[in-house]
């Protein structure tokens, strides 16, 4: 009964979850843990497709690994761009970071 | 759709885990405390794992445990710890302006909306899932193979973002 387009919808909820976080949050760190949701979103995605249509290629899991490592790189500059601001600016509030506006 | 004679355990469990996952991920979006936020994004992420090995693809979940529900996670956790100033209720607000806040729900409801429909009206390819996971081996066969410059251009871009992270984030000295 469950099939492939269940796995997909769990993928699309989870990424409107994670893009509603990401534009309605105010602390710059939520939005990162929102980032973080979308692309767990698509990694459902990946897998599932990978799993239900060509199980005997793994190139979606291959995709699915690539995305985790740029997702975790993607984290650990975010955290210390977030850090370097907060040093300046003693906040993390994402209307506080205007130091490149002029 | 609503046909519950070939319902089986396996449905069970893709539900159970599908409404864990989901009702942590909106807990990461709800809680105005942001340590609540972040313990829900670690369910969250266990949540997905336990998918992954439900979809017979083990090596992923493991990955995902190790590299989120741990790495990931103590990262975010710290940087909470070394941020949060101020009273540990009012660290996760929302925006303040009612017409962004509507407009972002709005914009997320159509794009769900949007998604859901494409969804439904995609005549999908009528495949089974396979019990048997052979994935390391043909992973492993990728990554050393066809995909081997990508596989080596990831690690080098891994050592640049871990090195960057490190002199962002202690600052430049003022002397």
């Amino acid at each position: 009964m469950i099939g492939l387009p269940h796995y997909i919808l769990l993928g699309s909820v989870l990424f409107s979850i994670g893009l509603f976080g990401v534009l309605s949050r105010r602390n710059a760190v939520a939005v990162l843990m929102s980032v973080e949701l979308m692309l767990n979103a698509v990694n459902i995605n990946f897998v599932a497709a990978n799993k239900f249509i060509a199980s005997d290629a793994a190139v979606g899991q291959l995709l699915a690994i690539f995305v985790i490592v740029v997702a975790a790189c993607e984290i650990a500059v975010g955290l210390a761009l977030i850090i370097a601001v907060y040093r300046q600016r003693r906040s993390v509030d994402l209307s506080d970071f205007n130091l490149l506006k002029w | 759709m609503l046909d519950f004679s070939a319902f089986s355990l396996f449905d069970a469990a893709f539900i159970v885990i599908a409404g864990v996952t989901v009702i942590a991920a909106l807990g990461v979006v709800i809680f105005r405390n942001i340590i609540h936020s972040a313990f829900c994004l670690i369910l969250s992420f266990l949540g997905i794992a336990a998918i992954y090995f439900q979809l017979h693809s083990g090596f992923l979940g493991v990955v995902q445990i190790l590299v989120y529900a741990g790495a990931v996670a103590v990262l975010i956790i710290f940087a909470i710890m070394l941020l949060m100033n101020q009273d540990a209720n009012r660290t996760n607000q929302t925006t303040p302006n009612s017409k962004q806040l509507f407009a972002a729900g709005g914009i997320t409801a159509m794009i769900l909306a949007a998604l859901t429909a494409a969804i439904g009206f995609t005549s999908w390819p009528a495949g089974q899932l396979q019990s048997i996971d052979n994935s390391l081996n043909l992973l492993a066969e990728l990554m050393l193979t066809d995909y081997v410059i990508a596989f080596e251009t990831a690690a080098i871009l891994l050592l640049v973002a871990v090195i960057g992270a490190i002199l962002i984030a202690r600052g430049v000295d003022d002397k």
